[in-house]
């Protein structure tokens, strides 16, 4: 009797776990849900409150033909976003690599210095300082260029990617470069063959934050992109979004938060290994 | 000269050749350094500099001493931003704290679909803020969004009701949005710290009897210490910083009552193009953000004993 009642118990309290697990799910779940379903509505319905949210009256890419109408369209904003993130990348990938080797495995003046002075530009926030930005991309002749973005996209990755690199450096016993070093290699043979295969997990944390911090980064992009032809994807949604090209299409917009949130979410879903790595060694510092 | 000579051997031929490689090492972090010292040295002494200065887009500039500052002391408006941006700050991550605890301590242990449930609760933080708020303020439009009409055809409002009209619709719309979107990333922290707790700790506080409310509050509170000061600095120092959803939003409406320090900053840059008096105000930014910095790196400090 007391065996069955506890067992009922269980039962009954796991019941009720599942359903605020998947009622939670549904809850954090649904606005994404939503978009990405009512962007695939012919024109007409989209216009309509989302209900139900799939598509009634057929299947229809509509929304994506008329966002790519809009200034220059939604091809183009496309480009450029993928441009900056991929370089923000591939930049601060390489930058990151070197300097958490040079931070971990050399002695050198003002080393501290330096890491302490890297580190720290995460104490102030970028927004504080947007204005000079601004003034040193003109005088370096990058303002209002995709180049010039990445460069400050890079910067700000770098307190983050760097301390990441030099732990991650840190971890590799050192009896691994001395055999490597017997045998002759040199000192970036040894990182591009000998360390690079030890550290890519953390080098694939540190590009997964560089893509979606360069792909969903707004103010930085809507002060420094004057030119609607350097619009990133955020920029120009919210132009079109503000009404900036005549009626606000809320077909479009559904088209466009879609375009914006599903690489995120595909790369958080083939990558969130590496994605809460990083999360905790951020936190764990 | 031979006294020299004698005094410093020549030093053996391996330790020289490792110094040379020990210098290497500035090579290798020399770009970090070079883009460091462009995007934010540089941009960081200007703006100080920039700040003592009457500095339009176009045109000669010229020194006002403290004049920008004075001017700020009357700046109604810019106060008026940072008391929105402060209460906006409190009321956030307290909402934040208030849904992602439970989930951390939902998710904490390891059961069937314990994952997937990990996952999709933070899936909205993998989004932008951008992209979340162009969704949700498609989501609170008043003719085709999604609550406004949902509820009306429920028959809960007898007519379409305009969330973002009006002040207190608007900005709890927002607390929804921001907690829908970061709840979950502060969950993982949280619930980081929350693995690290010794499980004999908890069993051996189950053996004296105690509850698990006694358990939460003399166990769980205060070895959770640093994990919960960093998920409040984290939530803190980005609510100071909002501006995204507002702008998308809210425009800072309804009647400017949403405009953030970081959103007043903006036009004053770069809508009225007074540069040096938004240089002056990113100084009184900056100055709030290094302090609380400081009080950050105080609550992470390391615990002494087991404190």
């Amino acid at each position: 009797m007391a065996q069955a009642a506890s067992r009922n118990r269980r039962l009954l309290s796991r019941i009720g776990e599942h359903s605020t697990g998947i009622v939670a799910s549904v809850l954090f779940a649904a606005p994404i849900v939503w978009a990405v379903l009512s962007a695939f509505k012919p024109a007409a319905e989209a216009r309509l409150p989302p209900l139900p949210p799939w598509p009634t009256s057929g299947f229809s890419l509509e929304n994506y033909a008329t966002l790519n109408s809009f200034g220059d369209g939604l091809w183009v904003s496309a480009q450029n976003s993928i441009y900056v993130s991929v370089m923000t990348v591939v930049l601060s990938v390489a930058v990151s690599v070197l300097a958490g080797y040079g931070f971990s495995r050399f002695r050198f003046p003002f080393k501290d210095l330096f890491f302490i002075l890297i580190l720290s530009t995460i104490m102030i926030p970028f927004q504080s300082i947007l204005t000079p930005i601004f003034l040193v991309l003109t005088k370096l002749g990058l303002h209002n260029t995709l180049t010039g973005l990445v460069g400050v996209y890079v910067t700000l990755q770098l307190p983050f990617s760097i301390f990441m690199m030099r732990n991650a450096f840190d971890a590799v016993p050192r009896e691994i470069e001395e055999a490597a070093r017997m045998d002759g290699a040199g000192n970036l043979t040894m990182l591009w063959k000998v360390m690079l295969p030890l550290v890519w997990p953390g080098v694939v944390t540190i590009a997964l934050f560089a893509f979606l911090g360069a792909w969903n980064e707004f103010l930085a992009a809507l002060v420094l992109m004057t030119d609607q032809s350097k619009f990133t994807l955020p920029v120009m949604m919210t132009a079109l979004q503000s009404g900036r090209f005549g009626a606000i299409d809320w077909g479009a917009v559904q088209a466009g938060v879609t375009v914006m949130m599903v690489p995120c979410l595909i790369l958080f879903l083939a990558l969130q290994r590496f994605y809460i790595r990083g999360l905790m060694a951020g936190a764990v510092k | 000269m031979t006294v020299i000579t004698a005094a410093t051997p020549a030093p053996p031929r391996t330790r020289k050749v490792a110094s040379r490689h020990q210098w290497i090492g500035l090579l290798y972090v020399a770009p970090a350094v070079a883009l460091v010292v462009v995007f934010f040295l540089i941009p960081l002494g200007m703006t100080a500099w920039m700040s003592l200065h009457n500095w339009p887009l176009m045109g000669e500039h010229s020194f006002i001493g403290l004049g920008n500052y004075v001017a700020i002391l009357r700046d109604t408006r810019f106060w008026n931003a940072l008391r929105f941006t402060a209460y906006y700050t409190v009321i956030v991550t307290i909402a934040i704290f208030v849904v992602a605890f439970p989930l951390a301590l939902f998710v904490e242990r390891p059961r069937p679909l314990t994952n997937l449930y990990r996952t999709m609760f933070f899936m909205p933080a993998v989004v932008g803020f951008a992209s979340a708020s162009l969704l949700w303020s498609w989501l609170l439009n008043v003719d085709s969004g999604l609550f406004s009409p949902a509820a009306y055809d429920l028959g809960l409002i007898d007519r379409k009701f305009n969330l973002l009209a009006t002040f207190q619709p608007a900005f709890w719309s927002i607390i929804a949005m921001v907690v829908w979107k970061v709840a979950g990333f502060t969950m993982i922290i949280l619930m980081a710290g929350l693995q690290s707790i010794p499980q004999d700790l908890q069993e051996a506080a189950v053996i004296d009897g105690a509850g698990p409310f006694a358990r939460f509050r003399a166990i769980t509170l205060p070895l959770m210490r640093r994990t919960l000061a960093l998920a409040l600095i984290l939530s803190v120092a980005g609510s100071i910083l909002a501006f995204d959803q507002f702008y998308i939003i809210l425009r800072g409406g309804p009647r400017n009552q949403t405009l953030t320090a970081v959103y007043w900053i903006f036009n004053q840059s770069f809508v009225s193009f007074k540069l040096g008096y938004g240089a002056a105000l990113s100084m009184v930014l900056l100055v709030i953000l290094v302090a609380l910095s400081l009080v950050q790196l105080w609550l992470l400090r390391k615990p002494e004993g087991l404190d």
